[in-house]
């Protein structure tokens, strides 16, 4: 299964910002959507999950889902997005339980999902108890448990201090290489943009093109974070996006 | 030379202690006690606090506590189950649909500010002089916060995490469920207490425009006798109602609200 952005446009009131982004994902391939803040990476993110309509273009699903995939395209939240009042097996549960299947198989998919994020101790914990790391393994255990094609992740580390935050890419370069999931990764973070991504769509400040794509070819399990040719090419990329950011910096709100 | 930092923090953390506020309504009713024995006040005025005992536990023993209360009571239950229950629905819907939301507004913006009993003379002309008015009123006057506080906490509910639920698929129904009603609760027992108040200083007033049986009624017959003893009973009756009502819902909150401590 293919997700494909075609000619993607969007805006709110006489604010572009999205303007003609074209891309594909293919099958197991990771694409990380850098740019200055206010670009609208999160909105495309959105547009490609069909959360939002776009104004111009489409998002479009080329072939058909893996069977067995209970949601194929499902978000990872910057925020977690988890229900206060649920526990942590509930709100994993949450996400099965319109679906067609026997409470058995049902409670072993939240128990197993809980496990590959290392949660099994903590099912009956609320989220408030949880730090930020372990509420969003929740967010990544709620997204294995339907079985995804793709993960759209919409700066899913942001809310996380700096070294949670590297706890939890290391999950989540294992998680990607062990389950060969297809995923879109915004991020404002380069570092993390070049060490999950095959390919890196590098975004104009608003209203948001596509201003170039980086491929880093080498597999995902062999990048670790200080390597210097990937400490390059977030380098490159930097460089590219400076003037960019300085000036969304420096842009009114309202403008 | 060193000298320390002058402390400037602190204060602005009030806490309730438990034994404060027994020794202060003990100091009170003595004080009453006191004021009474000593001549200061009327007997006929105010009477002392054990003539006000006596009076509540005669009432007791005859069974006309019991009637008057059973009375007020199946009216405040009647009449608060129908117009909270309406408030909700009505509530949800204005949270929830734009239709309802743009014609419940106006309705309730016009409507909210009168104060319910000026109605009971137009209910008891629509349903006549028996229970139906009162319960209409008490219903009429707990619908209006109710309703506004459950679209207030439908409004207040994370969008995202509604889009997360979008998201993974749920349909609509599950979302009003699982989503959108527990992230409205606590707002809407914070609505319960207001509605509650409310009902009971309706069903009061109802009882004394026109009844013969309920705490109301029987404290304007206290008063039309000058036997201020059953009156200052009655009261003491209300106060033990509200305080109940609003134990009631605190302990329904500490139960249902249990996942934000």
């Amino acid at each position: 299964m293919r997700l494909v952005a075609e000619r993607i446009g969007h805006g709110y009131g006489a604010l572009d910002v999205l303007s003609d982004i074209s891309f594909s994902v293919a099958d197991g391939e990771i694409v990380a959507v850098v740019g200055p803040s206010g670009c609208g990476k999160s909105t495309l993110l959105r547009i490609l999950g069909g959360l939002e309509r776009p104004r111009a273009g489409r998002a479009l699903i080329e072939g058909t889902a893996p069977p067995g995939s209970l949601n194929p395209i499902t978000f990872v939240f910057q925020d977690f997005a988890l229900l206060p009042w649920r526990t942590v097996a509930g709100n994993v549960a949450l996400v099965l339980e319109d679906r067609p299947l026997a409470a058995a198989e049902r409670r072993e998919m939240v128990a197993g999902a809980l496990a590959r994020m290392g949660l099994a101790d903590f099912a009956d914990a609320y989220p408030k108890q949880l730090s930020g790391g372990m509420r969003q393994r929740v967010g990544l255990a709620r997204a294995l448990v339907v079985r995804p094609a793709v993960l759209l992740m919409d700066e899913p580390l942001s809310a996380l201090d700096a070294q949670t935050r590297e706890l939890l890419m290391d999950d989540l370069t294992g998680l990607l290489a062990a389950e060969r999931f297809a995923g879109v990764y915004v991020t404002h973070n380069l570092g993390e943009a070049v060490r999950l991504a095959r390919r890196i769509l590098v975004m104009s400040r608003r209203p948001g093109r596509v201003r170039s794509v980086v491929e880093i070819a080498r597999p995902i399990a062999g990048r670790s974070a200080g390597d210097a040719e990937l400490a390059a090419a977030a380098q490159a990329i930097w460089e590219s996006l400076r003037e960019e950011a300085v000036a969304a910096d420096r842009e009114l709100a309202d403008g | 030379m060193a000298e320390p930092v002058p402390f400037r923090g602190g204060g602005f953390q009030p806490r309730a202690r438990r034994l404060v506020a027994v020794a202060t309504l003990a100091v009170l009713v003595a004080g009453w006690s006191l004021a009474s024995r000593a001549g200061w006040v009327s007997p006929i005025a105010l009477p002392p606090p054990e003539e006000v005992a006596t009076a509540l536990v005669r009432l007791a023993r005859s069974g006309e506590l019991a009637r008057h209360l059973a009375a007020s009571l199946s009216r405040l239950v009647s009449g608060f189950a129908l117009g909270a229950g309406a408030g909700v629905v009505v509530g949800l819907a204005i949270g929830l649909v734009s239709l309802a939301r743009s014609a419940g507004m106006p309705v309730i913006a016009a409507l909210f500010p009168i104060p319910k009993i000026a109605l009971l003379p137009l209910f008891v002309v629509w349903f006549g002089i028996g229970e139906a008015s009162k319960v209409a009123t008490i219903a009429f006057g707990a619908f209006f916060p109710m309703a506004v506080a459950t679209y207030g906490g439908v409004d207040g509910v994370d969008r995202t995490l509604i889009r997360m639920a979008q998201s993974f698929g749920l349909p609509t129904l599950s979302i009003v469920r699982k989503v959108v009603l527990p992230g409205a609760l606590p707002a809407m027992l914070s609505g319960t207490r207001i509605a509650a108040a409310i009902a009971i200083i309706l069903i009061v007033a109802a009882e004394m425009i026109g009844a013969n049986e309920g705490i109301g009624a029987f404290i304007l017959a206290a008063g039309n006798l000058m036997q201020t003893d059953q009156l200052v009973a009655g009261v003491v009756v209300l106060s033990v109602l509200g305080l109940t009502v609003s134990g009631l819902i605190g302990a329904a909150e500490s139960v249902l609200l249990r996942w934000r401590r």
